[in-house]
């Protein structure tokens, strides 16, 4: 890829975010008019990327990128192959018709310029998604897309059930998105490679790895989430409380496709197992029956869709791990159709929804001669989901029953799962065309008329299409579906199948799921009711497990948080303290480094023996003080005395803070015990003070043995040498410790000061907010020594 | 503590123990002393002025709120590393000048820039505290 291009993918990885700055401005100037520039981003990442088309149709692969954080061998980098390229015409597509259905949808909406700013940021973070090349950004994009997924889906905001639902999607999805960077880093660890475009080579090693189940599962936790693959995919259908463009763009036609999209971009990878080809196979299969029995129980259209979604994903899911010859094929087959049909109905949905007021299948009826673009539109998408030649839907159910034909027991339960979905999806494809078109005329909240052009643009464009690459099967299959299906199997596969029927077993089993499907439409109301009953006989579901679940870890921490916080001071001290002791005598004890005992230096001089009997006096007197001010008195004379044999024994620098610290932490201390009101004395039984003295002779003891073993090591005085030679030669000075201080070891100095500064503001808004909380009569012990061990840090 | 001596002599006291506390900082460098010494001679000089006189008195000498100079301190103490970095060498070098005044060289470096932060941060935290604790309607 020369420079030029080079320089051109990388603005289009970047022009949705740029369009999300605009888009604020431009709705302020144009109004819902702005959908109208802003449709041109995406169309312009389309033509852009349009122009790969031949040159990834003759199977080369497109790389590219620049250097990110080229000390830690991070890259922004792209690889575009079969998959990555119609996953972006997919996303860029019909991001700009879904740019121009809100213009219309959200008309005078007071928030539209946030809709559309979130809708662009999603669209970048799909479009970085599907094209990245290093693991790095692939999560960082795949989060994205659960957070600008959390902020679509939540953008009705005002009102419970879409807050709840956006949170649940983003607990679920961004949950996925944390095994996958767990998948990801174990692969990274077993290859070494943080490239997807190198990892392709890399198919062996990671299969033979004895890590490879603890890969898989990481790895499809993080697609199952994201493609709502049974038990995940309670997410998906509450997701559509957000906005329609939202449902049909986000949680149809793009993002729930990521985790199919993983699956597909490493099943060359990991695929070919037999963990792969019996977990893939058996929970899409699972997904496929349940999304479809699901939705048939529905009665609004858009939860209708949203179960067929579940559907679909799941027999991609199926699909892709089945590992048969064809499967590769049906997999980019369905994959494709899907977008296009799913997207249009789902916009059709919306459409529906915006003229009359209501979704409600029920109460709907006889539209048809009020929107007959909208209804034309419906039908088109409907003959595709339905599998109906010439319609692309059509050639990929096909290849489905073909990919799933085989003699064995195993391809046997499999077909008949996707006929039974199939014909379930059937049935709600067409109810959905026509329910609401045809029959008798009801009475709706708001008079129907057929919607503006902006909204029946995008559905009608989108059918169109699936008749079109049904049509013109041969140009789709050279330049999109057949570099799709190699990119999936990670070997050149031709997809040959063309929208003319010819007897086969495949044709026979689309006549019977047709068959099939026509007898469920016939049977809606009945097998509504049906599974109605079946669902409410079982009664517990995933979503409510989902609340449960969340309920008992708010429970949990909430214990948690009381466990470790009871809000008593002395708890926290006595926590700290047995830490402290257990932290110094625990490795003394295990490896056996008791200290000698000291021997009583016999050239002691009178006045040091004298200081020292007077740091003595003072711990005496602490012991023995009756009231709480002599104690800290008494606490002084001892830390003088200490201070003073510092000053006997050569460290003046230490003996003069040490003096300083002493009287400022007198002067503290009682200041602190004036303004707590503590009582002057301890007048607590002696069977709580035997526990904290335990303590404080246990942290005393450690203290001393540590020094003692400290001193009693072999002294290394290579620092010492170092500093009393360079002191004055680097630093100009000759105060060594102060040279320490504030050259050699500046920087440990910046980070204690700053610590400083932080305690200090720590301290002075405990004081503000007990003056402002607490009563004066408040008394907490343990908050004397808690203070007063601050300043003397 | 109220007594008439103490209230008389601690505007004094207070005087002599800043000085020596600025003493002490310069000195640092080569004798015993430095920053954080003189620092908490600093805090315990203000200390006594609050106890000796009341705690308006010493805010209203201090003219900003403790905390500030605790900020302008960590600042300083960041911008004499940071210097270093527009000379081109590594983070936290040390810089000397030798500029001469009245005929005395005057050595001059981020080092003591450094130190004078540590100071300001010292005093400035320690006193806050000890302000806040002393308040007058106790």
């Amino acid at each position: 890829m020369h420079t030029g291009m080079m320089a051109m993918t990388f603005v289009a990885f970047c022009l949705p975010f740029a369009g999300a700055l605009a888009a604020p401005l431009l709705t302020r100037l144009l109004g819902h008019r702005a959908a109208l520039p802003l449709a041109l981003f995406p169309l312009a990442i389309f033509l852009h990327f349009a122009q790969l088309l031949p040159e990834i149709g003759r199977g080369e692969i497109v790389t590219g990128g620049y250097m990110w954080v080229p000390h830690y061998n991070v890259s922004f980098s792209w690889l575009i192959d079969g998959l990555s390229l119609t996953f972006l015409l997919l996303i860029s597509g019909i991001g700009a018709l879904i740019v121009l259905y809100s213009g219309a949808y959200l008309k005078g909406h007071p928030h539209q310029a946030r809709f559309f700013s979130f809708i662009l940021m999603f669209m970048g973070a799909m479009l970085g998604l599907v094209a990245s090349d290093s693991f790095l950004m692939l999560f960082v994009f795949w989060e994205l897309t659960s957070i600008t997924s959390f902020l679509l889906i939540g953008f009705d905001h005002a009102r419970e059930a879409s807050r709840r639902a956006a949170l649940q999607a983003l607990v679920v999805t961004g949950g996925g998105g944390l095994m996958l960077l767990a998948g990801l880093l174990v692969i990274w660890d077993v290859t070494g490679v943080t490239q997807l475009s190198l990892l392709l080579s890399f198919g062996p090693e990671v299969r033979a790895s004895p890590f490879y189940v603890a890969i898989l599962v990481l790895v499809l936790g993080g697609a199952f989430t994201k493609s709502a693959q049974f038990p995940f995919h309670f997410w998906l259908p509450n997701a559509m409380e957000a906005p329609t463009p939202v449902s049909a763009y986000l949680h149809s036609a793009t993002m729930v496709k990521a985790g199919v999209y993983l699956l597909m971009r490493l099943n060359p990878v990991l695929g070919g197992t037999t963990p792969w080809e019996t977990i893939l196979p058996a929970f899409g299969g699972l997904t496929l029956l349940v999304g479809a029995v699901l939705s048939i129980r529905q009665t609004d259209l858009k939860l209708m869709l949203a179960y067929t979604t579940v559907a679909s994903l799941g027999l991609l899911v199926m699909l892709t791990g089945f590992g048969s010859e064809h499967a590769a094929a049906a997999a980019a087959l369905y994959l494709v159709a899907h977008s296009l049909f799913k997207g249009a109905l789902f916009m059709v949905a919306g459409l529906v929804d915006h003229e009359t007021g209501t979704r409600d299948i029920t109460r709907l009826g006889g539209l048809g001669r009020a929107m007959p673009l909208t209804f034309a539109a419906a039908v088109l998408a409907a003959l595709s989901m339905g599998g109906l030649p010439p319609f692309f839907g059509f050639l990929a159910k096909e290849e489905v029953y073909v990919a799933l034909s085989g003699g064995s027991l195993r391809s046997a339960a499999f077909m008949l799962a996707a006929v039974i979905g199939n014909a379930l999806m059937f049935a709600v494809a067409f109810a959905i065309a026509l329910k609401p078109f045809l029959g008798p005329r009801v009475a709706t909240p708001k008079a129907p008329h057929e919607g503006p052009a902006l909204l029946w643009l995008g559905p009608m464009l989108l059918a169109a299409c699936g008749l079109a690459a049904g049509l013109m099967s041969a140009e789709v299959h050279a330049l999109v579906t057949s570099p799709l299906a190699s990119a999936i199997a990670g070997q050149p596969q031709a997809v040959t199948v063309s929208a003319m029927p010819h007897a086969s077993l495949a044709l026979l089993l689309s006549a019977v799921t047709i068959l099939l499907g026509v007898v469920f439409f016939l049977l809606l109301d009945r097998a509504r009711r049906a599974a109605d009953r079946l669902v409410e006989d079982i009664g517990w579901g995933p979503d409510r497990g989902f609340d449960q679940f969340m309920a008992g870890l708010v429970r949990f921490s909430h214990r948690l948080a009381l466990l470790l916080q009871p809000g008593r001071m002395e708890v926290y001290l006595t926590v700290t303290f047995v830490v402290v002791a257990a932290a110094l005598l625990l490795p003394i004890a295990w490896y056996g480094e008791w200290p000698r005992l000291p021997i009583w230096p016999a050239d002691a001089q009178f006045h040091e023996l004298a200081v020292m009997a007077l740091a003595l006096a003072g711990v005496f007197g602490v012991l023995s003080a009756t009231n709480r001010l002599n104690a800290i008195l008494a606490l002084g004379i001892q830390g003088f005395a200490v201070a003073l044999l510092f000053l006997l024994f050569g460290a003046p620098d230490l003996s003069f803070t040490q003096f300083m610290v002493e009287t400022l932490s007198v002067v503290i201390l009682t200041l602190v015990m004036t303004r707590l009101r503590l009582q002057p004395r301890d007048a607590r039984p002696l069977s709580q003070k035997l526990p904290d003295a335990a303590l404080a002779i246990a942290c005393g003891l450690g203290f001393s043995l540590y020094l003692l073993r400290v001193t009693q090591g072999r002294f290394d005085p290579v620092l010492t040498e170092f500093f009393n030679l360079y002191s004055k030669a680097i630093a100009h000075a000759a105060n060594v410790v102060n040279v320490i201080i504030v050259d050699f070891r500046g920087t440990d100095t910046l980070g204690e000061i700053a610590v400083v500064m932080a305690t200090g503001l720590a301290i002075l808004s405990l004081i503000r907010i007990r003056k402002s909380v607490a009563g004066p009569a408040t008394t907490a012990t343990g908050a004397t020594k808690a203070a007063a061990g601050e300043p003397q840090r | 503590m109220n007594t008439v001596i103490f209230r008389t002599l601690a505007p004094f006291l207070t005087a002599l123990m800043l000085l020596f506390s600025v003493f002490v900082l310069l000195r640092g460098h080569n004798e015993p002393g430095g920053g954080f010494i003189g620092g908490l001679i600093a805090a315990s000089a203000l200390a006594i002025y609050g106890i000796g006189r009341g705690i308006q008195p010493v805010r209203q000498a201090l003219w900003f709120h403790p905390m500030t100079i605790a900020a302008f301190g960590l600042l300083l103490a960041c911008v004499a590393g940071l210097v270093s970095m527009v000379a081109a060498v590594p983070f936290m070098t040390g810089l000397w000048i030798y500029p001469s005044l009245f005929g005395v060289e005057v050595p001059l470096s981020t080092v003591m820039l450094f130190d004078l932060g540590v100071y300001l941060v010292v005093v400035g935290a320690i006193t806050s505290i000890a302000l806040a604790l002393e308040r007058e309607d106790i």
